[in-house]
C-alpha cells in the first residue's frame, strides 16, 4: 500500500499550487497586459508586444492615455447607459424568468412541456438572425409616453431593455434549479394555504440565492457587452452603450493605449460585479454544473 | 404692473424667437468620424457657418464610430430612419444609390470642376456624393536606403518600371540590411486589400471585373494579365521579399521607422508620423507593370439620403461645404489630400514646398477609382480573399478562378445590378 510521506506532500502540493498558478497567470496575463499597455504611449506599446517588456510598468509611464481617453469618448455618458440598461434588464429579467420557470415547474396547465421545449430550443437560434426582424418590429412599435402616442421605439433605453428581458437559457437555469427543491416544502406550503405568489415570493425565492446570483452574473455580461443590438437601434449618442464606445478609438491612426486605458475603465463595472456575486456564483456553478 | 409687462416682453421675445426656431427646417447629418476631435471640429465650423449663413435651414450632425457606420447606416435605412445628409466611402457610393440610401445629388457641377478624380462620386451617369478630400498611398523609402543600394530616385513622371521596382527588392534583400525588403501591410484587412493592392493588378492589365460591362469578372480577375500579376503576388511572400498575413500588426505600424523594411507600401495619412522619425522620408510613385503606374482613391463623401424630404437643404449644405477654405482647413486637421489644388495651395503640408507635396501629385497623376458597381462591396470581399490565400500558398490560377465564379454569382443572384 502507498503511503503519502511529509516529503512526498509537500512536493505533491508545490506542484500543484505551480500548476494552479501557471493557470491563473494564463487568464490574468491579458488583463496584466490591458492595464500596463494603458499606461504607455502608442510606440512603445507596440515595441513592447515582442517582449515581457508588455507586462511590465516600464518605461515611458502616464496616464495620458485615460486623459486622452475621456477627451475622445462621453465615457460617463456611455458608461451611466450601459449600467442602467444592464441594470434594467438583468432586474426584469431575473423577475419574469423565474416566474416564468415557477410556472413550467409547480403549476399545471396544459401544453407546458411543449412551451418549455420550444423556449429551450430558441437556445440554438443566434441572435443574428432574429435581428433584422426584430429591428424592423421595434421601429413600428407603439409607446404611449411624454408626448403621448408614438410609433417606433429607435434611439430610446426601452428598446436596449425590453426585447432582450426574457431568454431562454434565463429561464432554462431557473427551470433546473427549481427541480432540484424539496417538493415537500412546496406541498407542505400548499397544505397550510399559502397562495402560488406566497410560495413564489415566501419559499421558493428565498432558497434560490445562487441560480438569481449566476443568472444575474450571465444576464449582466451578455447586457453589458451588447454591441450588435444597440449598434443597430440606437443613433444618437446620448443613448450608445460602452462597447459602442470602443469603435471611437479606430481612426486612420489606431489609438491602442487609448483603447487600453478605456477598456480598462469598462472593465471595473464587471469585475465589481462579479467580486459581489462571486461565492453565490461559485457555489451556484458548483451545484448545478453550469458553466458560465 | 411692471412685473407683468417684464414676463409681457418676455413671453413676446420667446414666442418671437420659437417662431424664428420653428421656421427653420432641421436638417440631419450622419458623420463616420466620433472620436476623432479634430475632424468633427472642421465639420462643426462648416455647420456653424452654413447655419449662421441663412435661416431656413438648420444643420444638426450626429456623429458615428468609423468601424461600425456603415452597419448603422444599413440598419437604419431597414428601419426607415436615415438622415437627410449621409457621408459614404467613395467605393460603397454605388452600392448606397442602387439600394436607394442615397439620391442623386444636386449641386452646380461648375462648382467641383477643379476636383481631383478621386472625391466625385458618379454612379450611372449621375452625381451622388462628392468629397472634401481624398487619400494617397506611395512607395515610402528613406534617401539614404535608394543611395546606399545605388537605386535611381522615381518621380510621378518616371516612376520604377516592374522590373526597376523587383531590382530594388533584389538589392534591398541582398544587402542583409533589413528583416524584409518590402512592408505591404499584410495585417490590415479588410478594405486594405482592394484598395491598396487591386491597383498592381490593374497596372499588370487586370481588374477586379471587367469594366466595360460590370456583368463579369471573367477575363479581368482570371486572364493572361491577372495570373501574371497573381504569380508576382505570390512571390513576394514565396521569395521572402515580403512578410505574409501572420505579420505582427506592431511591426506594420513601426516596422518601417525602426528600419525592419526598405520600402514600405503605406498611405498619406502615416507619412507625417514617419517623417517625425527620419527625416529622409520620401514618398515614391507606385511602379508601372505594364499598363501604368496606379493608385487607390475615392475616400468618404457626401451625399443626401434616397428618404430625404429636404434634399435642396441638404444639397444646398453640401455645395456651401466645397469652399476651399474649408477643404484646407480639413486637409490641416486631418492630414489628408485636399480635393482641389487651389485649397492645397492654402494648406501647411501639400502647398508647393509642403512635406506631402508629392501626394497631390500621386493622387492627380496616378488615382484609379475601384470599380465603380454596387457589385464592389462583395467583389472586394473576394478580391480580398484571393489575395490572402495566394499570399499563403494557394495555386494562382485556381484561386482566381473561384474568385470569379464567386463575383459572377453574386452578380447574377442581384440582377446585374442595375449595370
Amino acid at each position: 500500500m502507498a503511503t503519502i510521506n511529509p516529503d512526498n506532500r509537500g512536493l505533491r502540493l508545490a506542484v500543484r499550487y505551480l500548476v494552479l498558478t501557471l493557470i491563473a497567470l494564463i487568464f490574468i496575463f491579458p488583463l496584466v497586459f490591458m492595464v500596463m499597455s494603458s499606461l504607455k504611449p502608442d510606440l512603445q506599446l507596440l515595441r513592447d508586444t515582442s517582449s515581457l517588456r508588455a507586462f511590465l510598468p516600464v518605461g515611458d509611464i502616464s496616464l495620458d492615455n485615460y486623459y486622452n481617453a475621456f477627451s475622445r469618448v462621453p465615457i460617463a455618458q456611455f458608461m451611466f447607459n450601459s449600467l442602467f440598461v444592464t441594470a434594467t434588464t438583468v432586474f426584469l429579467s431575473l423577475l419574469l424568468c423565474s416566474l416564468a420557470a415557477f410556472s413550467f415547474v409547480f403549476l399545471n396547465w396544459s401544453g407546458k412541456n411543449v412551451a418549455l421545449a420550444i423556449i429551450i430550443a430558441t437556445l440554438i437560434i443566434p441572435f443574428e438572425t432574429i435581428a433584422i426582424p426584430l429591428l424592423l418590429f421595434v421601429s413600428k412599435l407603439p409607446w404611449i409616453g411624454m408626448e403621448g402616442l408614438t410609433f417606433g421605439w429607435l434611439d430610446t433605453y426601452r428598446v436596449q431593455i425590453i426585447p432582450l428581458v426574457a431568454d431562454g437559457l434565463t429561464i432554462f437555469l431557473f427551470v433546473q434549479y427549481f427541480r432540484d427543491l424539496p417538493r415537500d416544502l412546496i406541498e407542505a406550503s400548499r397544505v397550510e394555504g399559502a397562495s402560488w405568489m406566497q410560495i413564489y415570493l415566501r419559499v421558493v425565492m428565498p432558497l434560490s440565492g445562487p441560480i438569481l446570483a449566476t443568472a444575474a452574473i450571465l444576464k449582466f455580461l451578455a447586457m453589458y457587452n451588447q454591441y450588435l443590438w444597440p449598434l443597430m437601434v440606437v443613433q444618437q449618442e446620448a443613448y450608445r452603450p460602452v462597447m459602442v464606445g470602443v469603435q471611437y478609438f479606430f481612426q486612420l491612426s489606431t489609438a491602442w493605449g487609448e483603447i487600453m486605458a478605456y477598456l480598462t475603465i469598462i472593465t471595473i463595472p464587471v469585475l465589481a460585479f462579479y467580486l459581489v456575486l462571486q461565492r453565490a456564483f461559485i457555489a451556484s456553478i458548483a451545484s448545478t454544473g453550469v458553466k458560465g | 404692473m411692471k412685473l407683468g409687462m417684464t414676463f409681457g416682453a418676455a413671453l413676446v421675445a420667446s414666442v418671437s424667437w420659437a417662431s424664428v426656431a420653428a421656421a427653420q427646417t432641421e436638417l440631419s447629418l450622419w458623420y463616420h468620424g466620433a472620436g476623432n476631435e479634430a475632424e468633427s471640429g472642421a465639420l462643426n465650423m462648416i455647420i456653424d457657418d452654413f447655419n449662421a449663413s441663412q435661416d431656413e435651414y438648420k444643420v444638426v450632425v450626429e456623429s458615428f464610430p468609423q468601424e461600425s457606420y456603415n452597419d448603422s447606416v444599413v440598419a437604419a435605412a431597414l428601419a426607415g430612419n436615415l438622415p437627410d445628409i449621409l457621408d459614404v466611402d467613395g467605393p460603397v457610393m454605388p452600392n448606397w444609390a442602387w439600394a436607394g440610401y442615397l439620391q442623386p445629388l444636386n449641386i452646380d457641377e461648375a462648382a467641383i470642376a477643379e476636383f481631383l478624380d478621386g472625391p466625385k462620386g458618379y454612379w450611372d451617369g449621375q452625381l451622388y456624393s462628392i468629397g472634401f478630400w481624398d487619400a494617397a498611398v506611395a512607395l515610402m523609402s528613406r534617401q539614404s536606403t535608394l543611395d546606399a543600394l545605388g537605386l535611381r530616385t522615381p518621380d510621378v513622371d518616371n516612376p520604377w518600371t516592374g522590373e526597376e521596382f523587383m531590382a530594388a527588392l533584389d538589392a534591398a534583400k541582398a544587402s542583409g540590411d533589413f528583416e524584409y525588403a518590402f512592408d505591404l501591410g499584410m495585417p490590415w484587412t479588410g478594405e486594405w486589400y482592394p484598395y491598396a493592392f487591386s491597383p498592381f493588378l490593374q497596372s499588370f492589365g487586370g481588374d477586379i471585373v471587367d469594366r466595360t460591362t460590370y456583368a463579369t469578372a471573367e477575363g479581368a480577375l482570371n486572364g493572361e494579365e491577372a495570373v501574371a500579376f497573381g504569380n508576382w503576388w505570390q512571390s513576394l511572400f514565396a521569395d521572402g521579399y515580403a512578410p505574409g498575413t501572420s505579420q505582427d500588426p506592431a511591426d506594420r505600424d513601426t516596422g518601417f521607422v525602426d528600419g525592419k523594411y526598405a520600402f514600405s507600401w503605406n498611405g498619406n495619412w502615416a507619412a507625417l508620423a514617419a517623417l517625425e522619425v527620419h527625416d529622409d522620408v520620401v514618398f515614391l510613385p507606385a511602379p508601372d507593370f505594364g499598363n501604368g503606374p496606379k493608385i487607390g482613391a475615392a475616400s468618404w463623401q457626401f451625399g443626401v439620403s434616397g428618404t430625404s424630404e429636404n434634399a435642396d437643404g441638404a444639397a444646398a449644405f453640401i455645395e456651401f461645404a466645397l469652399q476651399d477654405k474649408y477643404l484646407a482647413n480639413f486637409s490641416n486637421v486631418t492630414g489628408l489630400i485636399p480635393a482641389t489644388s487651389t485649397a492645397a495651395a492654402m494648406t501647411d503640408n501639400y502647398a508647393e514646398g509642403g512635406a506631402l507635396e508629392v501626394f497631390f501629385g500621386l493622387s492627380a497623376g496616378q488615382a484609379t477609382l475601384r470599380p465603380v458597381t454596387p457589385g464592389y462591396v462583395v467583389s472586394a470581399k473576394v478580391f480580398e480573399k484571393a489575395l490572402a490565400d495566394i499570399a499563403n500558398g494557394a495555386d494562382v490560377a485556381d484561386t482566381l478562378d473561384a474568385a470569379v465564379d464567386e463575383i459572377n454569382a453574386d452578380i447574377e443572384r442581384n440582377g446585374g445590378y442595375g449595370h
